[in-house]
């Protein structure tokens, strides 16, 4: 199978009008000594059918289907309404590229525009940027740009952020010389309030929190702002669970500087991790710092309203490596996906799917810990995921759940030693009591 | 043509909500309890289906895209996006699965990320790959920050990186977020890296030299194994930007020409849809001596199956979550397969083909400042008709909307001035390429003769043009309620 839309006729004489004899022609400007003389070593073509076959026998060998999942942490099973899939694969959607040209591409303008006011609605900033790659590579940016806001050199990260996200701000910040320190956590899961206070000081450049935190523990955001404020760091805060934001006050009415995250749970599907939708936002006065594609509202010619991209100074066509980041687009897509499903809850089914999360997400809490030796690690309040102590090596017992069908969680083990017996279960509203209750008699079967 | 509202002024909090099964659990005592909640989220709409669904159709209406015809933005490579890949990335066991589960449980997603990888290097003659980073410019990070960490552990990271100044403006910007200095080097008189000009820049303080080949222009840097040469010679790496890769598969691997790291699209070269800015993919491949740093996890063959390795002590770390935009591989993996050794060549052949074909039928009539030969993109500019009557590169790409098509890549590579940078890509017909050539035929003929038809274009598309300099003076980055009309 092939894609090419030129008879054999069309061939020959578009050869002969650009003046070779074959296609060999087209490539005299390549040294002959490196030219390939062979075929690529691939398999060989494939008709659709037979790809199609091939690919249904290549994701079968994936099982993941097959278990009763209870796995969280920074990607989530949430019902996705059917419009979003249906309207987000329109070839207009699917098949333009970054809306260089606004006067043809005021659909993506628009929808980004729609977004970024989602996500300042639901975040309590002022501005939002198009969308960044994903949660972690977000958190990242947003340390580089707290650095550009105050020139200083050293990062506090709670351990209690994304272990991927912490990993991802270490590699981004080594090679500009940033210092990345930690804070720990508490017996309630939160962030210690005296460490990082311990911590703080003129040279900390931003204050790293999520929440709720990779634990599903929801920090205390007020009472650490008011920490690091008097530091005059910036502080940032982490939502890898976008839908949190339902019903959580928003960060940026409780003190963050900059809000960025993970909006995977809007629509998007768990797709072994991505494609995923990092999303940025922060306080007017920090504009010109934001990393990013930015869309914004104008008027053509003839007055009516339109949208265009904006601010293209902060950027590399224009400032080269003077830009602000390196990133030249967005998720346009996956910011699609997630203003769909947002518009589709909208505010009231929005706050129901995540109460839900809570109310199902506690439910189970109480009901595995009557399992007996099962405890709660952590006394802070969950969203929709949280930490039990197990009797045993967390690992074994999530392989023993594995072996009846039930992948109940991430074990934390490589938190250290502390947390060795950890598990953390995830609860969304797409569980049912009867799955709860399943996992509750499994549990007590593989501890017995 | 109507505008369609904003979502926000089409919003009644009196819709009723999207339904959801009732709560089959007891409500949870003491909800709020330590906790900062929220009563309501100000502004945010609450709308029908039926209005969410009409809104998202009208506004698809709104764009351009390859589905609906030529698309011959330079650097990008719009090709048609193959449907059935679309297909296969919804399977369950492709879309519904969950990044963290055990790797025995995720064997097919395992096999589509080695499979790709080996696929990948065999393409480009490298010996590993990561499909880690999210994009082209992520890409290019993740290959300064794997440079840096290879020199950095034979005692010195160096200093600088060496941009040629035709290269795309997240080449320079990528480097300097790795903590290098850019230091430009300058075209020759052909179009192509000045060997006398990157002689004298390449010092031991350099680690690499950022290129793209093809460059920016088009044009294949035939020098390619000496600049290779020169830049190991002084301990330095060759980088490429493997954007204009659809130019050369299956025909020379940049592993081949000396190419130490490289970076392709699999939105570009691998058919993946752009999906108007994204998600993309920005694989990394690397030689063998800097396989030991590349991201982790790492998916390694175990037996019949698959493993992942996290424990790498080299490893410059993660860049983002998980394994990267793990749907765009699989789309790109199934048009791998679709296509082929003899199709991935037909690829290059006849995207090269259609340039040059493009390139025949407008020599003359637009100015080409660079004569070399063109491999999957030209480079013309607007040098005559601004001769003519003042029309420039933007005036000619706004008439090419009234005549059906997107217009080029503008105003890129910097040193072309006024450019207007063509790239049809091989999935279109001639039908098509013939209709475009007639249009910037036709476009050259009014720049003569009524050159205000091109200064007030486009007068077909759902806005005419917009004011971009009151945009970025008076910046609306949201809505808000009391800007209701």
């Amino acid at each position: 199978m092939s894609y090419i839309a030129l008879s054999d006729k069309d061939t020959a004489e578009m050869l002969a009008r650009v003046g070779v004899a074959n296609a060999a022609g087209l490539f005299q400007c390549i040294p002959d000594g490196v030219r390939l003389d062979r075929d690529l070593d691939l398999p060989p073509a494939m008709s659709e059918p037979e790809l199609l076959a091939h690919f249904e026998a290549v994701a079968g060998r994936t099982t993941y289907p097959r278990y009763l999942s209870f796995l969280g942490g920074g990607v989530y099973h949430h019902f996705v309404p059917a419009v979003v899939d249906y309207l987000s694969s329109r070839g207009e959607f699917l098949s333009p590229y970054t809306p260089y040209q606004p006067e043809v591409s005021q659909g993506t303008l628009q929808v980004i525009f729609e977004y970024q006011t989602l996500i300042c609605q639901l975040t309590g900033m002022d501005i939002s940027n198009a969308s960044l790659y994903d949660g972690a590579s977000a958190a990242a940016e947003a340390v580089l740009m707290a650095q550009r806001l105050n020139n200083r050199r050293r990062v506090l990260v709670a351990r209690s952020v994304h272990p991927q996200y912490r990993r991802t701000i270490e590699t981004y910040a080594r090679n500009l010389g940033l210092e990345v320190d930690e804070v720990g956590f508490g017996p309630d899961g939160r962030a210690d309030g005296a460490a990082l206070g311990a911590k703080l000081g003129p040279d900390v450049c931003g204050v790293v929190l999520q929440s709720p935190n990779y634990f599903g523990i929801v920090e205390d955001l007020g009472r650490a702002a008011a920490l690091v404020e008097a530091s005059k760091a910036v502080f940032i805060v982490v939502v890898a669970e976008a839908l949190s934001l339902g019903v959580l006050e928003a960060p940026g009415k409780l003190g963050a500087d900059i809000v960025c995250g993970e909006g995977q749970s809007f629509g998007l599907a768990p797709a072994f991790g991505g494609p995923s939708l990092g999303f940025l936002a922060c306080a007017k006065g920090s504009l010109r710092q934001l990393p990013g594609r930015i869309a914004g509202q104008t008027r053509d010619v003839d007055g009516r309203r339109g949208f265009v991209l904006t601010l293209s100074t902060r950027e590399q066509h224009i400032r080269r490596e003077k830009a602000t980041s390196n990133i030249c687009t967005n998720q346009a897509w996956c910011a699609l996906r997630a203003t769909i499903f947002l518009e589709t809850m909208g505010q009231a089914g929005l706050r129901e799917m995540a109460l839900q999360n809570i109310h199902k997400a506690r439910y189970a809490l109480d009901r595995l810990t009557r399992v007996p030796g099962v405890k709660g690690r952590f006394s802070g309040p969950v969203f929709n995921e949280f930490v039990l102590d197990l009797p045993r090596d967390a690992s074994v017992v999530a392989e023993g759940l594995k072996a009846r069908g039930i992948l109940a969680g991430i074990a934390l083990g490589e938190f250290g030693a502390g947390l060795k017996n950890s598990l953390l279960v995830c609860v969304t509203e797409s569980q049912t009591r009867a799955n709860i209750e399943r996992l509750a008699s499994a549990l007590e079967e593989v501890l017995r | 043509m109507t505008r369609e509202p904003l979502i926000f002024d089409l919003s009644d909090p009196g819709k009723r909500p999207f339904g959801l099964p009732a709560l089959d659990v007891p409500e949870a005592p003491g909800l709020w309890e330590g906790l900062a909640a929220r009563r309501d989220i100000p502004g945010f709409p609450q709308v029908s289906e039926v209005e969410v669904v009409r809104h998202f159709t009208r506004l698809s209406q709104l764009n351009y895209c390859v589905d609906l015809g030529l698309y011959p933005l330079g650097s990008c490579t719009m090709k048609y996006n193959p449907k059935v890949n679309e297909k296969i990335a919804g399977f369950p066991g492709f879309s519904g699965v969950h990044p963290s589960a055990p790797p025995d449980t995720v064997q097919g997603c395992l096999e589509v990320i080695k499979s790709l990888e080996d696929a990948l290097a065999e393409i480009t003659g490298l010996d590993a790959f990561t499909v880690q980073p999210s994009a082209g410019a992520q890409g290019e990070l993740v290959g300064m920050m794997l440079i840096h960490a290879y020199l950095k552990s034979r005692g010195n990271p160096r200093k600088f990186v060496l941009i040629p100044d035709s290269a795309h403006g997240t080449n320079p910007s990528s480097a300097h977020v790795c903590g290098y200095q850019v230091q430009e080097v300058k075209s020759d008189p052909a179009g192509r890296v000045d060997l006398a000009a990157l002689e004298k820049a390449m010092t031991e303080d350099v680690a690499a030299l950022m290129a793209t080949n093809p460059n920016t222009l088009g044009i294949f840097e035939s020098d390619i194994c000496e600049i290779a040469r020169i830049v190991h010679s002084k301990g330095g790496l060759l980088y490429m930007d493997g954007a204009n890769m659809n130019a050369l598969t299956g025909v020379v691997r940049p592993g081949d020409m000396g190419v130490d790291v490289l970076h392709i699209n699999l939105h570009k070269t691998f058919s993946t849809p752009h999906g108007g800015g994204g998600p993309g993919s920005g694989p990394v491949g690397v030689v063998k001596v800097l396989e030991p740093f590349l991201p982790i996890p790492v998916v390694v063959r175990r037996g019949d199956g698959f493993g992942l390795v996290a424990d790498r002590p080299l490893s410059i770390g993660r860049v983002r979550s998980f394994f990267g935009n793990f749907l765009v591989a699989v789309k790109a993996l199934a048009y791998i397969r679709t296509l082929g050794p003899r199709g991935l060549r037909e690829v290059a052949e006849v995207s090269v083909l259609n340039a040059n074909y493009i390139r025949k039928g407008l020599e003359g009539v637009y100015d080409l400042k660079y004569d070399a030969p063109s491999m999957h993109e030209c480079v013309f500019s607007d040098k005559l008709q601004k001769e003519a009557s003042g029309v420039t590169n933007l005036d000619i790409a706004k008439r090419l909307i009234d005549y059906g098509f997107h217009p080029p890549t503008m105003s890129f590579p910097l040193i072309v001035h006024g450019a207007l940078m063509i790239e049809p890509t091989e999935t279109e017909s001639k039908r098509d390429l013939d209709g475009f050539i007639e249009a910037m035929k036709a476009i050259d003929r009014e720049a003569r003769e009524n050159p205000d038809v091109l200064r007030a274009a486009p007068h077909r598309s759902p806005v005419r043009r917009l004011d971009e300099t009151g945009a970025a003076r008076n910046p609306i980055l949201r809505w808000e309620k009391d800007e209701r009309p």
